[in-house]
C-alpha cells in the first residue's frame, strides 16, 4: 500500500460526498413534478409521451399497481432483449456478422438486462450485433436503472405520507427519472467517455496489419454511449467480454476515476433525496455514514490483500502486487478500489478479473454482495436494501427496551418487519441453495475453471453476483451452459423481484400511516448509535449467514496459500 | 389494473426509441464531428495502412522489439470450433487467464517465464507485469521498470547503444494523472513505433 493510492482512494469518498448534497436536491425536485432547469427542453418530450401512451400524471397509484404497472413494463423489456438476440442474424446494424444467440443464453441475458444484473455469459464483441448491444442492451440498461430509482423513491413516499393510499405514478416517475436524470448525465458523460479514447461508432471491426506483419482485427462499435449508462446506472454489462478492463471501455486514468464516480453518485444522492423528503436530511447521511464505514473497511482489506501479492509470486521474487489479470494505467490500487465499488453498488462492471484476486482481495467483493448490496448499492435498489436493514435495526432496538419501534414518524410493526425478513431471507435461498445443488451436480462442476477451493468459490461468487443483481464473475467458470443459463437467471429473477414486492407492500402500509410527533422516547436516528446498530445488524446478519459459506471458499484457501498449497 | 397495459407497451417502445435508437445514433453523429479520431478507435496509419490502435496492445516477439505483457485471450479452434485456443492480443475476444491465487497451472507458467527473463537480462529483477497476463488481454501498456528490463535485449539486437534506447525509453515514460491518479507506464506499440523511427534516422 502507498500513501498515493490511500490519497486516490480519499480524493475518491471526498467528490462522492461532496456530489451527494447538489444532486440529492436536484433528484428531489424531479421526483416532486418540480421545474428544473431542463424543463424548458425536456417538458414537451414528457408531455408527448404520456400523450401517446395515455398516462394521466396527476393520477396517483396504490402500492400495487405500482408494483404491477413495473412488472408489465418488465415483460415487454425481456421480449424485446429476447426478440433481439433471437433475431439478430437478419436485423440491419450488424456489420460483423453475428448469428442468432441460442434460446438458453437468450434467456438468461433477457433475464440478466430486465433484473439489473447484466451477468455476461455472453461475450459481447463475439456475439451481440450493433443492433442488439443498442437496443436490446443500452435501453434496458436505462429503464432497469430507471426502475431501481423509482421504486426506492416509492419507499420514501411511504416514509415520508400520512394516512395516504398511493405512493406515486410509476409511468410518471420512470418517465421523469429516465428524461431529467440519466438522460442528460450520459450525454454528457458519453462525449468526454469518447475524448478519453472510447469509440462510438457503427463501423466494421477494423483490420489491422501489426508492426511484427501479424493480421489483429480490432472490435469497435458504439460503445461509449453504452458504458455511460452501463456505469451510471450500476448495470455493468460490457459492450466487450472483458467489461471495463478493456482499454477500449476504460482507456485512462482520468476515464476509470470517472466510471467509478459514475457508480456511486446516483446511489449516494439517494440518501439525501431521503432526507430531504422525510423532512430532515440528517436522516439520509446518517444512512450514508453506515455506507461509509463498510465501504471504507472493505476498501482497506482489499487493497492490503492485493497489493501483498501471492506466496506463488513472492516466493519467485515477484513484488509489486498481485498483477495477474490487472492492467497496468490502474495498477493495484485503482483495481482494488473498482472492486469494492463495483461490487457495494449492484454495477458489478470490472476493470480487473476478480477469479485472479488473493483469496482474501476476492472474498470483500463476495462479502459486499451477500450483505445485501446495501454499500451505496445498485441506483434505488441499494437504498430500499438499506432501509429494509433499518427497519430491523430499529425493531431489534425496540426490543431491547420494550417501546413500539418507529422511525422517521412511521411506528414498525409486525406487518414491516415480516416483509423485511421475507425480502432479505431471499438472498441467502438463492446464493445457498443453488450454489448446494452445483457443487453436487457433475455437470455444473465440470464449469469450473480453478481447482480447489477457488473452484467453490467462483460458483458460490456466481450465486452470489446473481442473486444480488451484481452481474460481476469470478469468469474462470463457464456460465454459458444449460445449467447455469437457466439456474443464474432464476437467480437473479428471485433475487430482484421478491426483494421488490416485499419492500413495495411496506411502502403502501407506511403511506397508510398516520406521522406521530417525536417524543423523549423516541430512538434518535441520526446519531452515532444508530449508526452503529445499524453497521451492527447488517454484519451480524451476513456473518450468520453467509460465513459457513466462505470458510469453505475464500478463508480455506487463504489458509492453504500460506501452508504453500497449490491445487 | 387494465389501464395500465397501454402505457406498458407504448411508453416502453417510446423510451426505447428514445434511449436505445434516438441516444446512441446521436451521440455516434456528435462524437464522430467533434472527436473524429476515437471514435473511430484511435487507429494509427503507417504508410497508408491501419498498424494498430493507439489504445489496444499487439503481440509483440521479436528481439527486436520492445513486448508487451502476455495475453491469455483465445480463438475458436480452426479444426473444432467446441474448443478455444490461445490467441495472443486477440481484439475481438477479450479476456483474462482466470486463475486463482493457488493455481498449480499459474505458478508453472510464472516460474517458466520468470527464468526464461532472467537468462535474458539476469542483471535486473524481473518485472511483476512482464509475466503476469493482463485483465483485457490486451493491455497496450507496460511499467517503466519493464521496459527498462528490456533495454539491453532491444539495443543489442538493434546494434544501439543502450544509453541511447534507455533514454527513448525514459522519454516515452507517462506519468500520473496530475502526479496523483493511475500509474506510470509506457505505451508498448507508441514506444516501439518511436524506435523504428530512431532506427531509421
Amino acid at each position: 500500500m502507498t500513501v498515493i493510492g490511500w490519497f486516490q482512494i480519499i480524493l475518491y469518498c471526498a467528490i462522492v460526498v461532496a456530489l451527494t448534497k447538489p444532486l440529492g436536491w436536484y433528484m428531489t425536485r424531479v421526483f416532486n413534478g418540480e421545474r428544473t432547469f431542463l424543463s424548458p427542453v425536456l417538458r414537451p418530450i414528457e408531455a408527448g409521451i404520456y400523450w401517446i401512451s395515455g398516462v394521466d400524471e396527476k393520477r396517483e397509484q396504490h402500492w400495487l399497481t405500482y408494483t404491477v404497472a413495473m412488472l408489465l413494463f418488465h415483460v415487454g423489456g425481456f421480449l424485446i432483449i429476447y426478440g433481439l438476440m433471437r433475431l439478430q442474424a437478419v436485423l440491419p446494424f450488424n456489420p460483423a456478422g453475428q448469428s442468432a444467440v441460442a434460446e438458453d443464453l437468450s434467456f438468461n441475458t433477457a433475464i440478466s438486462f430486465i433484473t439489473n444484473t447484466n451477468w455476461q455469459n455472453y461475450g459481447g464483441e463475439s456475439t451481440l450485433s450493433y443492433l442488439t448491444q443498442m437496443v436490446g442492451l443500452t435501453h434496458q440498461n436505462f429503464l432497469s436503472a430507471a426502475t431501481g430509482i423509482v421504486l426506492a423513491v416509492a419507499l420514501i413516499r411511504g416514509f415520508a405520507r400520512a394516512s395516504m393510499r398511493t405512493v406515486g405514478n410509476f409511468w410518471v416517475d420512470v418517465t421523469r427519472c429516465t428524461l431529467y436524470i440519466l438522460l442528460p448525465i450520459c450525454i454528457v458523460f458519453t462525449l468526454f467517455l469518447v475524448w478519453q479514447g472510447i469509440p462510438q461508432t457503427l463501423g466494421d471491426y477494423v483490420e489491422a496489419t501489426t508492426l511484427e506483419g501479424a493480421k489483429q482485427t480490432i472490435a469497435v462499435g458504439p460503445v461509449a454511449s453504452q458504458v455511460a449508462i452501463k456505469m451510471l446506472g450500476t448495470n455493468g454489462g460490457g459492450f466487450f467480454n472483458a467489461n471495463a478492463a478493456h482499454p477500449f471501455e476504460n482507456p485512462t486514468a482520468l476515464s476509470n476515476f470517472v466510471q467509478m464516480l459514475s457508480i456511486f453518485v446516483l446511489g449516494a444522492a439517494l440518501t439525501n433525496v431521503f432526507g430531504r423528503m422525510v423532512g430532515n436530511q440528517r436522516q439520509g447521511w446518517a444512512i450514508l455514514a453506515v455506507m461509509g464505514v463498510l465501504f471504507v473497511a472493505g476498501v482497506a482489506v482489499c487493497y492490503w490483500a492485493e497489493a501483498s501479492g501471492t506466496s506463488t509470486l513472492q516466493a519467485l521474487g515477484l513484488t509489486g502486487g498481485n498483477m495477474e489479470g490487472k492492467e497496468v494505467r490502474f495498477g493495484i490500487v485503482a483495481s482494488s478500489l473498482f472492486a469494492v465499488i463495483t461490487t457495494a453498488a449492484s454495477c458489478g462492471a470490472v476493470n480487473a478479473m476478480h477469479d485472479s484476486f488473493t483469496a482474501l482481495g476476492g472474498m470483500i467483493p463476495l462479502i459486499n454482495m451477500e450483505l445485501g448490496e446495501i454499500i451505496v448499492g445498485g441506483v434505488g435498489a441499494g437504498l430500499y436494501g438499506m432501509l429494509l436493514f433499518v427497519i430491523l435495526a430499529i425493531f431489534v432496538a425496540g426490543l431491547m427496551v420494550g417501546r413500539t419501534p418507529e422511525y422517521v414518524g412511521k411506528k414498525i410493526e409486525a406487518r414491516e418487519v415480516k416483509m423485511a425478513m421475507l425480502a432479505i431471507l431471499v438472498l441467502p435461498l438463492m446464493i445457498l441453495g443453488w450454489a448446494a445443488v452445483a457443487v453436487v451436480y457433475p455437470a455444473a462442476v465440470a464449469s469450473m475453471a480453478n481447482a480447489g477451493p477457488h473452484g467453490f468459490t467462483e460458483v458460490l461468487y456466481a450465486f452470489t453476483s446473481a442473486a444480488a443483481n451484481n452481474g460481476s464473475a469470478f469468469a474462470g467458470l463457464t456460465g454459458n451452459t444449460l445449467f447455469y443459463n437457466l439456474t443464474l437467471a432464476s437467480a437473479m429473477f428471485v433475487g430482484r423481484f421478491f426483494m421488490i414486492v416485499p419492500a413495495m407492500a411496506i411502502a403502501g402500509s407506511l403511506a397508510a400511516k398516520k406521522s406521530i410527533p417525536p417524543s423523549t422516547g423516541t430512538f434518535p436516528t441520526t446519531g452515532g448509535l444508530f449508526v452503529g446498530l445499524v453497521v451492527g445488524v447488517i454484519l451480524i446478519m451476513g456473518g450468520l449467514t453467509f460465513f459457513p459459506a466462505l470458510a469453505l471458499g475464500p478463508i480455506v484457501e487463504h489458509l492453504a496459500m500460506n501452508a504453500g498449497n497449490l491445487f | 389494473m387494465l389501464r395500465e397495459i397501454r402505457p406498458a407497451i407504448v411508453l416502453l417502445l417510446a423510451l426505447t426509441a428514445i434511449t436505445g435508437l434516438a441516444y446512441p445514433l446521436a451521440m455516434t453523429g456528435i462524437a464522430g464531428a467533434l472527436f473524429p479520431v476515437q471514435a473511430q478507435g484511435s487507429l494509427i496509419e503507417k504508410d497508408g495502412k491501419v498498424v494498430g490502435s493507439a489504445l489496444i496492445g499487439q503481440e509483440f516477439k521479436d528481439d527486436r522489439y520492445f513486448h508487451g505483457r502476455p495475453s491469455a485471450t483465445l480463438a475458436p479452434d480452426p479444426n473444432d470450433s467446441t474448443k478455444t485456443v490461445s490467441a495472443p492480443y486477440n481484439a475481438a475476444n477479450s479476456g483474462g487467464s482466470n486463475l486463482g491465487p493457488t493455481s498449480k497451472a499459474l505458478a508453472d507458467r510464472l516460474k517458466e517465464d520468470v527464468d526464461k527473463l532472467k537468462a535474458e537480462n539476469p542483471n535486473a529483477a524481473v518485472p511483476v507485469d512482464l509475466v503476469t497476463t493482463s485483465a483485457s488481454g490486451l493491455d497496450p501498456d507496460i511499467s517503466p521498470e519493464a521496459a527498462q528490463f528490456q533495454v539491453p535485449r532491444v539495443a543489442k539486437a538493434r546494434n544501439l547503444p543502450e544509453d541511447q534506447v534507455r533514454q527513448l525509453v525514459t522519454a516515452s515514460t507517462e506519468g500520473r494523472l496530475l502526479g496523483l491518479l493511475g500509474e506510470p507506464r509506457i505505451n508498448v506499440l507508441a514506444l516501439n513505433l518511436a524506435l523504428d523511427r530512431m532506427a531509421a534516422k
